[in-house]
């Protein structure tokens, strides 16, 4: 493949949001209320909509004939470049806010710098996502306030949850080598430059809804290389198993 | 406001407004503002649609309606999505709007009342059954990407805002 590089760019942005997509759509039927059950599949909606554009991207720029769906549903665990944070299992929906804060703070702040890359197809893309992703943070942001200033049990989980998914935030701005390649040509986002205005804005948030930022400096990580969590398989085995059972079926 | 030209040949015009939202059927795509150009080239119609939620999945309806009407009216047709401009309600055109209160959905006012809705300050959001401003937020998000779920505190009465989308 010519262009490895950026193939390899691609997917590192989109597999965090096929990955999210698939965890928010595991509720669907199954929210806590009426209404987050449907804005968790909303959110999830957007999120793949969004991964149809940069894998249809993708797959332009691999040629060798792969589709979309080929790109979404036939890769191996270790193909993956998703970070740690977005496959971890809904478990509450304290966590499952919790995850969607952490990463929508995130993934806003990279849509305004990918909004200004050089390469026209990804800044289209990232203009038309952050609109979508500024109602997602909002939304979780809103949550995050509403359970840690809520009572004394909402604010515990939502605290449990804020503790145990904080080991997963520092891999989001690690560099990959497909990072650095598309940085040095104006293409990609430079993740380490959005690290600082990243915990200025959760921990105003957590201040805000009366939690305490964990201090742990411990951090995991493995993802953006494709050693993931053990969740990560049944989670794949969910997402492919259509694709696997009938291969090469369409809707 | 976000403007960018519309490039539609008036041949086309009456054609494409015969084709409605899949999802809300009294919207045409053209006061919906998803048609961005319909030209002619060599007796081939090519139009581009723009999505109004990267995930909707009216678009690909959308796409295969306009084929359809185009192959009708005696036109061969290739419909291509586009992503840029991204699409904004303020494409949505005056009819467009009106067809949407019409239909029981409150349509998009600015960010600001948004914000406000979000913020509990002033009430903005119309109901459209009874017309009171005393309505209040269910959900940011509603029945499709593109819709929250408000409620009249007045007619108690449970319907759709068009989120504002800038």
């Amino acid at each position: 493949m010519k262009n490895k590089n950026l193939y390899n760019y691609i997917l590192g942005i989109a597999d965090n949001s096929l990955i999210l997509g698939q965890r928010l759509g595991e509720l669907c039927g199954h929210g806590p209320s009426l209404e987050t059950d449907i804005a968790c599949t909303n959110m999830s909606l957007d999120l793949l909509g969004q991964v149809r554009s940069y894998y249809q991207y993708g797959a332009k720029i691999a040629g060798d004939g792969r589709t979309e769906d080929d790109i979404a549903m036939l890769r191996k665990e270790r193909e993956y470049f998703n970070v740690l944070l977005v496959e971890q299992p809904n478990t509450d929906f304290g966590y499952t806010m919790a995850r969607q804060f952490l990463f929508d703070v995130y993934h806003f702040l990279m849509l305004t710098e990918l909004e200004k890359s050089t390469d026209l197809n990804l800044s289209a893309i990232a203009k038309k996502s952050i609109k979508e992703v500024s109602y997602h943070k909002r939304f979780s942001s809103d949550w995050i306030k509403r359970l840690g200033d809520g009572t004394e049990e909402s604010h515990k989980r939502i605290q449990t949850a804020i503790n145990d998914l904080w080991t997963y935030t520092d891999e989001l701005f690690h560099q990959t080598e497909a990072d650095k390649a598309m940085v040095a040509e104006g293409v990609g986002v430079d993740v380490t430059k959005l690290k600082d205005a990243y915990y200025e804005e959760v921990n105003a948030v957590l201040e805000e809804a009366t939690l305490s930022v964990p201090e742990s400096k411990y951090f995991q990580k493995g993802g953006k290389q494709g050693i993931h969590t053990e969740h990560m398989g049944y989670l794949l085995a969910d997402l492919q198993y259509m694709q696997r059972t009938y291969p090469n079926m369409e809707w | 406001m976000t403007t960018t030209e519309q490039h539609i040949n008036p041949k086309l015009v009456k054609v494409l407004e015969s084709i409605s939202d899949p999802e809300i059927p009294v919207l045409s795509i053209m006061d919906m503002g998803v048609v961005r150009s319909a030209v002619i080239e060599n007796d081939i119609v090519k139009i581009e649609i723009t999505p109004t939620y990267s995930g909707c999945p009216a678009m690909d309806v959308i796409g295969d309606d306009i084929k359809r009407a185009m192959q009708k009216a005696g036109y061969k047709a290739e419909v291509d999505l586009i992503l840029h401009p991204a699409w904004t309600t303020d494409w949505i055109t005056p009819r467009g709007r009106k067809a949407l209160e019409d239909y029981g959905i409150a349509a998009p006012l600015d960010e600001e009342a948004d914000k406000s809705v979000l913020l509990e300050g002033k009430q903005l959001v119309k109901c459209p059954q009874c017309g009171s401003t005393n309505t209040k937020m269910i959900s940011q998000f509603g029945s499709t990407a593109c819709k929250a779920q408000f409620q009249c505190n007045d007619c108690q009465e449970p319907f759709d805002y068009f989120k504002c989308l800038k």
